[in-house]
């Protein structure tokens, strides 16, 4: 089609080609250059909008008319096409002269015929149908012998141009990669690239001439083909590894000021084709430490090189230090990216400022102790006049966010969401504090007021995800009910509060959560009963049959009350109990429950409690607690943010006091970073949260013992690191202590109870003793791992040291608990035992014949459980069980689901000699507990992984005399919870175990005085829980 | 990825635009305005990029005119300022050897005397040229070429033929 069009254009050449003879060009040629001056001119003079249309009206329509008539010369056409451009830069409309650009691109001569194809790229888009006008015109310029004309069409189509016309060119242009100009190869591989990213596949065949073009002998060429690499790399890295040598050796001769003189800018070389290669090497590096070696050492020589004091060596720093972290790491380059970023965020210029806050977000996900490091500027820059600044600073804070620093972080993001008024700020802003506060909260009067926060800013502008897991998470709740109640129950009387302001409007959003929640109303008993006790109307709920249909729906119903909330806003008086309760709670009863709450405001959002607040443990929860709301708890809290936010309201405090309490924030925003160097920095912030903790949910400890030990933050970081310097050499030769250790450990089984820290699978290897004599260990693993079960157990066991021997061989390279009779009747005794596998739990089960008759076909069966999968080890059913002989099943258990307790159970049946059959059933409980191996990893990688995990649970745990020291405390945590010690710095330590198959969880311990604090970080949700409460009944245990 | 390239005056009024991504031309009118907007509202003191929906806005002022880029979250903020440096250079170099009249415009933009209605009007008065020029150094978003005698060569050559 696009032949016969462009035929006919050329069928009308006197329409457009004549040149008008006599004195008409050059009287017209002054008047349009000056035409789209005085434009210009006319329309910079305009004040109004208005103006400006009328007069873009009159010259379009004078246009329109120029361009279709007959005597318009090519050069006027071109100043037209010029003043079209500008016409629709101003934003109106010029389609009539589309169809001219395209003749002039075909018709034109030179500048004409490239002033053409500008407007022709400037006009279409790539799906225009009259692009395809534009192909006969592309391919005649490719063939042309004027090579200017052939750049020009080379331009256009790396510009636009039509995807199923690319064969049309393809060969055309494929045979200019072998042009003898560069620039013509460098145009080329630039409409390649363009092919590349609409149609990659049709480029498939010509990745060789891409290759080609990297080893140009000009720098251009070269340039041009990294923008395909780049892409194609980002793609799939794995296909260009072994280009990496090649892009090296080319950042080198860059770096090294190999380029022609003219490839610098401001005497820096080329930097922008650095900045390229850079991205290209840190792709490739990425996690690959093969590849990645291979560019150390020109990184190295890039941050060594762009020494120059120029905006534009930062960037490439910038760069550089991007590249170093995304790759596979080395410490020493690590060490030098890290100075870089001290470089910008201390630069006094604003913009070096900006560029190194977003290096350091980048590189803290790896490294969080550069938070620490440059913590006093991330404090300024929170509060720096520049709201981006102070944006790019919540960005940071957002990615270090922790369940000890959230209440200050969503504070501060609070505070700037007040401020905001743009909505994509609004919306993004939004949706991280939901984030944050649905994995951090640290209590249910928190997470309500800071969700109350973000409903009524958010309101209807927030992604529907934000409500929709809000309602489910209260509808579905957590392991614990009167947990569950409370929340629900605080977040009702919070929204009474809200509802009683008045003049205040609620987005209908936030109004639909409100109506949900209480929708149904159960958890409102108490309060009613309150009410009718103070003398309330009695309950009457005028809404039976909503409520009876919802509960048949048992679904997420959003608009519980659709009809009632079709006007959007309510004032907080024209909604009250009526409609938000969906009840007619009376006026007495209503505000019996308000008086609670009065004291609770909205701006309060900086309570703390703790991630606890999910945890399984009722024990430590009392009955009067349940129902009553963390009051009290808030008012520590109030003051304590009160201290910390001060400087906010006070501007006439001391330069000093001020300093102080930067500090003091920063204490309460970096805790929970790194490790060794934040002991002193965390103070404060973790005495606060300790406190709360322990007056809501560990009763037995007593507030104040914690904060005895602390240190008030700020010691200046030099001496920090000093400390930490000097806490590896102690750990070192801890280390060099521990593997002497092992040595003599090899020698004497004795030292088992020894203050050692080896690793319990070292323990396997005197197997045979601790089964003959049972170690301490094995003693204390049988009391975890096996609580009593079975009075039966007294019975003793006739053939105990023949059944060890009778062990199947590879048992004995795991620990395994003692056997322990299961059940017994007059024929036969059944005992069991565990074998802690390295990848899943062993269940042996042990059938010995008593009764000195033969039996025949004895089998065991297990029933199916719905946590575990449970396979039989081949290998282990003998036909026959010989009188007085033992017979052993083995099954392995794999967790399918996690749980804490379950009981495995099922039944032996045997034939006896006279074909009598019977059957007897057993079963045995299973912890999580069996289910725990010790994770053998580097502090590095702790620290990796610390960060990369979101479920967070921290507690004190009060230390007994016996294991008052580290050491010994984590020996025992260490044997009887199989947690892997991996280093102990000081007074802290950390540790790691995994759940089978794979789901790590981290303990990070930390001692004072005669408390140990337990942090611990998984992946997965229970873990952490379990774990802590496995961790506090070991400790009160021993 | 560059996003959009403007030159925006004080006044608001657009003297250059270029699209990497389709946009509408309705919403490249009220898009420019708000992006004027944003960067009239900052403060030397404050840092030249600006978070701006989805993309981020790096702008320099030359005088009374603003040049803006907006790009996506790839880039590096600083290495696309000086890019817009590099761009105004090149503009310098071009005008300041072709038009004997303006020599001095972009010059006298570095040592901040740029009279604020003079050079606007040599962009103007050259839209077409203004935009060869980009279009060597940037394609589909990406910069290609940053070499100023490798930008200029196509155009100096169009000139000269075209005055033969």
């Amino acid at each position: 089609m696009s032949d016969i069009v462009e035929k006919t254009l050329t069928a009308l050449p006197g329409l457009f080609l004549q040149n008008q003879p006599g004195g008409g060009p050059a009287a017209a040629k002054a008047s349009f250059s000056s035409r789209l001056g005085s434009l210009v001119r006319g329309i910079t003079a305009l004040t109004s909008k208005h103006e400006e249309e009328k007069l873009i009206q009159q010259e379009l329509s004078s246009l329109k008319a120029t361009v279709s008539a007959p005597t318009t010369t090519l050069k006027m056409m071109k100043e037209c096409m010029v003043r079209l451009i500008y016409c629709e830069m101003l934003g109106y409309d010029a389609s009539f002269g589309y169809i001219h650009a395209i003749k002039l691109a075909q018709q034109g001569n030179l500048l004409e015929k490239r002033v053409g194809y500008l407007a022709v790229s400037l006009f279409l888009h790539e799906s225009h149908e009259l692009l395809l006008l534009l192909v006969n015109t592309v391919v005649k310029d490719l063939q042309s012998t004027n090579l200017v004309e052939v750049c020009m069409a080379l331009t256009v189509v790396s510009q636009i141009f039509p995807r199923e016309m690319i064969p049309a060119v393809l060969p055309l242009i494929e045979d200019k990669l072998q042009h003898s100009k560069e620039i013509i190869r460098r145009k080329a591989v630039l409409a390649l690239y363009k092919f590349h990213l609409i149609a990659p596949n049709q480029v498939q065949h010509i990745h060789i001439k891409f290759r080609k073009a990297l080893c140009d002998r000009d720098v251009g060429v070269m340039a041009a083909s990294l923008h395909i690499y780049l892409r194609m790399i980002k793609e799939n890295s794995s296909g260009y590894k072994d280009l990496t040598g090649s892009f090296v050796t080319i950042l080198k001769q860059v770096v090294g000021g190999k380029l022609p003189v003219d490839f610098n800018y401001h005497s820096v070389p080329a930097p922008w084709l650095q900045i390229q290669l850079l991205r290209i090497l840190g792709l490739l590096g990425k996690d690959d430490q093969r590849t990645s070696e291979l560019m150390y050492d020109v990184l190295d020589e890039s941050l060594r090189r762009a020494e120059l004091n120029h905006n534009v060596t930062y960037a490439i720093l910038f760069e550089c230090v991007h590249t170093v972290y995304s790759i596979y790491p080395k410490s020493e380059l690590l060490e030098k990216a890290a100075k870089c970023i001290g470089k910008f965020v201390l630069s006094p210029k604003i913009n070096l400022k900006y560029l190194g806050l977003k290096a350091l977000t980048y590189v803290i996900q790896q490294d969080p102790t550069l938070a620490l490091q440059h913590q006093m500027t991330i404090i300024e820059c929170l509060d720096h006049p520049d709201p981006i600044i102070k944006r790019e600073t919540l960005e940071l804070l957002y990615r270090i966010t922790n369940a000890q620093n959230v209440t200050v972080i969503v504070q501060k993001m609070l505070e700037y969401l007040h401020q905001s008024k743009e909505e994509y700020v609004i919306v993004n802003l939004v949706g991280k504090i939901a984030e944050l506060a649905e994995k951090y909260a640290p209590d249910n009067a928190w997470f309500i007021q800071t969700m109350n926060a973000v409903f009524s800013v958010g309101g209807d502008v927030m992604h529907p995800d934000i409500p929709n897991n809000f309602l489910r998470l209260l509808a579905e709740g957590f392991d614990d009910e009167t947990e569950d109640q409370q929340l629900r129950l605080y977040a009702v009387q919070s929204y009474l509060t809200l509802l009683d302001m008045e003049n205040v409007l609620y987005p209908q959003r936030f109004l639909q959560v409100m109506s949900w929640v209480d929708a149904s109303l159960s958890f409102l008993d108490g309060f009613v009963a309150e009410g009718l006790s103070q003398g309330a109307a009695p309950y009457k709920p005028h809404h039976q049959r909503q409520e009876e249909k919802l509960s048949q729906e048992k679904v997420l119903n959003f608009e519980p009350y659709g009809l009632s909330f079709s006007s959007s806003g309510f004032t907080g008086r024209q909604s009250p109990a009526g409609i938000s309760l969906g009840s007619d709670i009376s006026g007495n009863s209503a505000e019996t429950g308000l008086k609670e709450t009065n004291s609770l405001k909205l701006e309060g959002i900086k309570k703390l409690w703790g991630k606890e607040g999910y945890l399984p443990k009722k024990e430590s929860k009392t009955g009067d607690e349940s129902g009553a709301l963390p009051i009290p708890q808030e008012s520590i809290m109030e003051n304590v943010d009160q201290a910390i936010t001060k400087k906010d309201q006070s501007q006439v405090l001391t330069q000093s006091k001020e300093e102080k309490e930067k500090q003091l924030l920063a204490s309460s925003l970096f805790v929970g970073l790194g490790s060794e160097s934040t002991v002193n920095l965390l103070g404060k912030a973790d005495t606060v949260s300790h406190k709360f903790r322990r007056k809501s949910k560990v009763k037995e400890a007593k507030s104040g013992e914690t904060t005895s030990t602390h240190n008030m933050t700020c010691s200046s970081f030099s001496s920090l690191s000093n400390v930490a310097y000097e806490d590896d050499y102690y750990l070192n030769t801890l280390h060099d202590r521990g593997d002497k250790e092992l040595k003599t450990f090899s020698l004497n089984s004795e030292l088992l109870d020894s203050e050692s820290l080896t690793e319990l699978p070292l323990v396997e290897k005197f197997s045979n003793c601790s089964l003959s004599t049972p170690s301490l260990f094995a003693d204390n693993s049988m009391e975890i791992f096996h609580p009593p079960q079975s009075t039966a157990a007294s019975i003793s066991f006739a053939k105990e040291s023949s059944l060890a021997s009778s062990f199947l061989e590879e048992t004995t390279e795991y620990i395994h608990s003692n056997a322990m009779e299961i059940c017994n009747n007059e024929t036969i005794s059944v005992s069991s035992y565990k074998i802690w596998k390295d990848d899943c739990l062993l269940m042996v089960w042990s059938v010995t014949n008593k009764s000195g008759l033969e039996l025949k076909s004895a089998n065991l069966e297990i029933f199916p459980a719905e946590n575990f999968k449970v396979t039989e080890q081949p290998g282990c059913c003998l036909p026959v069980t010989e009188a007085e002989s033992t017979r052993s099943f083995q099954y392995s258990v794999q967790i399918e689901k996690p749980f804490t307790e379950e009981i495995l159970s099922g039944f032996i049946s045997y034939h006896m000699m006279d074909t009598h059959s019977a059957q007897l059933e057993f079963s045995v409980n299973l912890s999580l507990l069996d289910f725990i191996r010790p994770l053998k990893i580097s502090s590095e990688d702790f620290g990796k992984l610390w960060l990369s995990f979101a479920n967070d649970v921290k507690q004190n745990v009060k230390m007994s005399e016996s294991q008052a020291a580290l050491p010994s405390a984590l020996k025992t945590l260490q044997q009887k919870l199989r947690l892997h010690i991996i280093e102990i710095i000081g007074n802290e330590g950390l540790l790691a175990c995994q759940l089978l198959p794979s789901i790590p969880c981290l303990l990070h311990c930390r001692v004072y005085a005669d408390v140990l604090a337990l942090w611990f970080r998984s992946s997965c949700s229970t873990l952490p829980d379990y774990l802590l409460y496995q961790c506090q009944k070991v400790m009160e245990g021993s | 990825m560059i996003k959009f390239f403007l030159m925006v005056n004080k006044q608001g009024q657009t003297r250059l635009s270029k699209y990497y991504e389709h946009v509408d031309i309705n919403k490249r009118t009220l898009l420019e305005t708000e992006v004027v907007k944003s960067c009239l509202s900052r403060s030397n003191e404050q840092c030249s990029f600006i978070e701006y929906k989805d993309f981020k806005l790096i702008y320099r002022q030359y005088a009374a005119l603003f040049i803006v880029v907006g790009v996506n979250d790839t880039e590096n903020e600083m290495a696309i300022y000086e890019f817009i440096h590099n761009f105004v250079e090149v503009l310098d170099e071009y005008f300041s050897r072709v038009s004997e009249l303006d020599v001095s415009f972009f010059n006298t933009v570095f040592h901040g005397t740029w009279q604020a209605h003079s050079s606007p009007y040599q962009i103007m008065f050259n839209l077409d040229k203004v935009h060869i020029i980009l279009d060597e150094m940037v394609l589909n978003g990406c910069i290609v070429e940053t070499n100023r005698a490798r930008i200029l060569a196509p155009l100096l050559i169009l000139d000269k033929m075209s005055e033969s």
